[in-house]
């Protein structure tokens, strides 16, 4: 056995290097052998080598041996003992050896199962939401005191220290009571493992049953469930394959368990969304998949909700369908606000949109305006050197040419004065479409501007047509209105009349019509206009103007001319159209007319429209708004009457509703006599007509008391060696309608009839000039020359106040900057004289009144004299204080000849 | 061509010129038509008044604008008148000028004021140049026998 060990020994000690498996404590020992000397126990080993041959020993023998020698016994028992020794040694080593090798497996094998362990939770995170993870997940900490495998316990290796020799008696005692010692700490160890599994499974049994500690678990989840639940809007179900409900939780229920359990949803319920939810848990069913829908029910039972319903089927071991688990929550309110906030967002996607194309809109009209801003600047850019060119060619014309030179002259000038009427239309059109243009509102008779119409288209008529204006009695005498536009608007139509007509006649045809847009739609206009009509209101009469009414009246303007083809119609106010191309070649024309036409009337709050028959002739017809003032007439009715009594065969153009014109009898022209004076009348009219119209004044004078404004509209074929001389249809009658201020005319006139009967006799109205700069002052001498008439002249305000206390005046020109007394003053004094009869206010402001011939009138109420402001400031504002202060109207400066002349007509009559 | 239509032609090409140039403008032409055989002489006459006038007022507003303390009431008045004579005889830059000047008086702008002073002499002697060589044109035109063309 020795011999073996130590061979085992050797071996050992040749692998030691290579190998760390086999204990070290081993080598050592055997170190120890071989390097301990042989000291006192000598003796033993020589007993020992007695035994070196055991494998011989004859076990009778030694039996025999021993028990006949007392020394013998001794020894074998000791050998006995001490081979006993060895052998447990060797076997405990054996052991322990094993021990560790077992220990270092379970390391390895733990190591395996930590890597295999590590490698599943890998595939456990790729896999993890498969896997069905159950509610009572989190319990699984409970099972973390289990107690685990022990790693702790630490296999004691100390080697066994034997500082005696090998194999001496020492030694083998030191070596036995070493091992005695280890095999005291093994039994040691022994009885910690057994303390410790008592311990363990001490713990255990104070561990709960799992059972009562799964139910527990079990409880908590169902105590968290309730919490979570309680007070939510859900519906939990299960149904099996049939759809009967197995099971429900609702924690509002409307119906008893024991309706449900049992019976399928269209059982339950009646309405809406029953047979879709119905329909949608069997397909969850058969398809095997879970889904979700939104159902909104419609039911007696609990009205009209919408539900968001989870639905997922429920296999057995096998993967048999059970049914179906399903789960709904009420989602009315949600799906209420979310169609709200999809309403809104489509409201605001078309709010966007409208916002998008608006912009386009506003984009497109500044460009437009911005267009229409060059176009007009342009226009008049033109205008300018056009307006040279045009006046060259007329100096050339007055030069000698010769006949072919004359005529291509005249083409240049007839070209030339084409394109600037286009530029001067142009221009026109771009005010009124930017809204530049400003209407004005002074009073005006309507009567009057027709005749004057019709008169200037006879004049320059070259064609055999009869022009003719009716004017129905119902239109008022006196109306309000922007003048100068509605003439052009006239005008233009006439022109154009006249221009496609070649025989037959041209009409204006004028009555009032009911209101078109009762209320409302004119709401606006007439306030914008109120504020300029309550001037002309303290102009006129210094009365309230709420006696102001709206009349409106309609004119048509019929010819039987060309006629426009019916295709044409649409186009016929747009900008440059013509009825046809020829048209334009043979006719000619801008094209702008009827659009100017049109855009004035709009703007004044009227229409324009035009009806028409090919071959027989159009109408155009625009209706339009006009204030009436019923102040003046009212106050002035008793004086009508008063003086109809004695001049009652008197007649007014003034109400006369009638007025043709005829080529080549303009003499003809029996009621529109030119008050402004013979001289004026022959620069229009024929000669023929002014001797006609002299010859006749004397009869009218004495007859009506005409004064220069009158005019006659008498019969007076009698006179009249020409063919046509048709009279007023309304003599009678419209002397009845006669017309207030008319007649405070009149009234005045026979105080003064004196006076009258000179000024009339001359023939020239009384012009008072107001003005403080000479050079102002010549220049408008000169031009009243020119217009035949004289006047006075006055440097500064006061003076003209002297000037209208000792004259009667038919017109006052008033410069309204002026030094000493300004033209405002002045014309305040005037109107309040006017007004009351006396200076007391001139004299107030220091004006001494002296004698005048009116004094003697202070009862009778005095004309008004027209009062025409010259301002230097065009700007709507001066306008406007000249209205307040009283003034008629005004001509800004310098002063035109065309101006003068205009102004002339218009209150000289 | 003779003496009498190289001068009109050259009287129109100058008026024409004064026109372009913006010293004249229509109102020149309202006076030039009112014109006529009654009195010959009616544009020299207004001129020449509208000279000695304007003279007068440049005075004085040379004077109003030396004082320690300016009236520009005053001022403006003065400006106001020459302003008014200006555009009545069509003399276009001195109104223009003239319409600045208030500004300034509006403004009560001294400096601005002396500087447009001084501008508006410069226009108003300009134009006073001007209009006495087409009035000597016109003069020789006539003394040529000649008829002075009309300007439109």
């Amino acid at each position: 056995m020795v011999h073996e060990m130590e061979e085992d020994q050797v071996d050992d000690m040749e692998v030691e290097v290579l190998t760390s498996m086999w204990p070290e404590d081993i080598d050592e020992a055997g170190k120890k052998f071989n390097v301990e000397k042989v000291g006192l126990h000598d003796h033993m080993l020589d007993d020992l080598t007695f035994v070196e041959e055991p494998s011989v020993v004859d076990f009778k023998r030694l039996v025999e041996l021993t028990s006949y020698s007392e020394k013998g016994s001794s020894q074998l028992s000791n050998l006995l003992q001490n081979w006993e020794y060895k052998q447990e040694n060797v076997v405990r080593l054996l052991r322990e050896e094993l021990e560790t090798l077992s220990k270092q497996q379970r390391e390895v094998e733990l190591k395996k199962l930590e890597i295999f362990e590590q490698h599943r939770f890998e595939e456990d995170t790729y896999g993890g939401d498969k896997r069905p993870v159950s509610v009572l997940e989190e319990g699984y900490e409970i099972f973390q005191d289990v107690p685990r495998k022990r790693n702790d316990v630490i296999v004691e290796d100390k080697r066994v220290e034997v500082d005696a020799e090998y194999d001496t008696v020492i030694y083998w005692k030191q070596q036995a009571l070493h091992l005695g010692k280890l095999l005291e700490a093994s039994v040691q160890r022994e009885q910690i493992l057994l303390e410790k599994l008592e311990e363990s499974i001490e713990n255990l049994e104070k561990q709960a049953s799992p059972v009562e500690e799964l139910s527990h678990i079990l409880k908590r989840a169902d105590n968290f469930l309730h919490f979570v639940l309680q007070n939510a809007p859900v519906v939990i179900g299960h149904q099996d394959k049939d759809l009967r409900y197995r099971f429900i939780y609702n924690h509002f229920p409307s119906l008893g368990e024991e309706d449900i359990i049992g019976k399928t949803d269209v059982e339950i319920f009646k309405g809406g969304g029953v047979k879709e939810s119905q329909d949608f848990k069997r397909e969850v069913l058969e398809r095997g998949l879970p889904a979700k829908r939104e159902i909104t029910f419609e039911t007696e039972l609990f009205g009209a909700k919408t539900f968001l319903i989870y639905v997922e089927p429920v296999f057995s071991k096998d993967g048999e369908k059970l049914g179906v688990n399903y789960m709904g929550m009420e989602i009315t309110d949600q799906v209420k606000k979310r169609e709200k906030m999809a309403k809104l967002r489509e409201e605001i996607a078309v709010q966007k949109a409208k916002e998008t194309e608006l912009n386009k809109t506003i984009h497109i009209t500044e460009e437009t305006m911005r267009a229409k801003q060059m176009l007009a600047t342009m226009s008049h850019e033109i205008r300018s050197p056009l307006s040279g060119v045009v006046s060259m060619a007329e100096i050339l014309s007055t030069t000698k040419l010769d006949k072919d030179q004359k005529q291509l002259l005249s083409v240049m000038l007839s070209s030339g004065d084409l394109v600037l009427q286009l530029i001067n239309d142009i221009l026109d059109l771009s005010k009124v479409e930017s809204g530049v243009m400003k209407l004005e509102a002074t009073k005006f008779r309507p009567r009057e501007v027709i005749k004057h119409v019709l008169q200037t288209a006879a004049a320059s008529l070259k064609k055999m047509l009869i022009l003719e204006g009716h004017v129905s009695d119902d239109v008022p005498v006196e109306v309000i209105g922007d003048v100068l536009r509605i003439r052009q608007i006239l005008t233009n139509l006439i022109s154009n009349a006249i221009k496609f007509t070649h025989q037959g006649k041209v009409e204006i045809n004028l009555y009032v019509v009911a209101d078109p847009h009762p209320e409302g739609q004119q709401e606006q206009k007439m306030e914008n206009d109120d504020t300029s009509v309550s001037q002309n209101g303290v102009m006129l009469e210094n009365e309230s103007h709420s006696h102001e009414t709206v009349v409106w009246i309609r004119c048509d303007v019929k010819d039987t001319g060309i006629g426009i083809p019916e295709t044409a119609l649409p186009n016929l106010f747009k900008k440059y159209m013509q009825a046809g191309a020829d048209t334009q070649r043979k006719y000619g024309g801008t094209g702008l007319g009827l659009a100017i036409c049109k855009q004035l009337v709009e703007l004044m709050g009227g229409h324009l429209t035009v009806s028409s028959i090919e071959h027989c002739g159009s109408t155009f017809t625009f209706t339009l708004p006009y204030k009436v003032s019923h102040a003046c007439d009212s106050s002035d009715d008793t004086d009508e009457f008063g003086d109809m009594a004695d001049n009652e065969s008197t007649d007014d153009d003034i109400t006369c509703g009638f007025f043709q014109f005829q080529p080549h009898t303009l003499g003809s022209l029996f009621n529109s006599n030119d008050r402004i004076g013979p001289k004026e009348i022959i620069t229009s009219m024929d000669d023929d007509f002014s001797s006609f119209d002299n010859s006749s004044e004397p009869e009218n004078s004495s007859k009506c008391n005409s004064d220069i404004e009158n005019t006659n509209c008498n019969k007076k074929e009698n006179h009249d060696d020409l063919p046509v001389s048709s009279c007023s249809p309304s003599d009678n009658h419209s002397s009845k309608i006669c017309e207030a201020r008319k007649d405070s005319d009149r009234t005045s006139e026979h105080s003064s009839s004196n006076q009258q009967e000179t000024v009339k006799s001359e023939k020239k109205p009384k012009i008072l000039l107001v003005e403080d700069h000479v050079v102002n002052v010549m220049v408008a001498k000169r031009m009243m020359r020119q217009l035949n008439q004289d006047m006075d002249i006055v440097n500064n305000g006061a003076e003209a106040v002297r000037a209208v206390q000792k004259c009667k005046y038919d017109l006052i020109l008033m410069d309204v900057c002026m030094p000493v007394m300004d033209g405002l003053e002045a014309t305040r004094l005037i109107r309040s004289f006017e007004k009351t009869g006396n200076w007391d206010e001139a004299t107030k402001a220091g004006v001494e009144p002296c004698d005048s011939p009116y004094d003697q009138n202070l009862e009778e109420p005095r004309r008004r004299i027209p009062i025409i402001a010259m301002t230097a400031n065009a700007m709507s504002e001066s306008a406007e204080e000249c209205f307040e202060n009283g003034m008629d109207s005004f001509i800004t400066k310098p002063v035109t000849l065309q101006n003068l002349k205009q102004c002339l007509e218009q209150y000289v009559e | 061509m003779d003496v009498v239509t190289q001068l009109q032609r050259q009287f129109v090409e100058y008026t024409t010129s004064l026109y372009r140039e913006g010293y004249l403008d229509d109102q020149f032409t309202q006076l030039q038509k009112l014109q006529d055989e009654c009195s010959p002489d009616f544009v020299a006459e207004v001129v020449s008044l509208y000279f000695e006038d304007s003279e007068k007022l440049l005075n004085n507003l040379e004077t109003a604008l030396r004082q320690d303390i300016v009236d520009y009431k005053q001022v403006d008045a003065h400006v106001h008148q020459f302003k008014g004579s200006s555009s009545s005889i069509g003399a276009q830059r001195v109104k223009n000028v003239c319409v600045v000047f208030r500004n300034y008086c509006d403004a009560q702008n001294l400096e601005g004021c002396m500087l447009c002073l001084q501008q508006a002499k410069t226009e108003f002697i300009v134009v006073r140049n001007k209009l006495e060589a087409l009035f000597n044109l016109e003069q020789q035109i006539t003394q040529a026998g000649g008829s002075i063309p009309m300007m439109a």
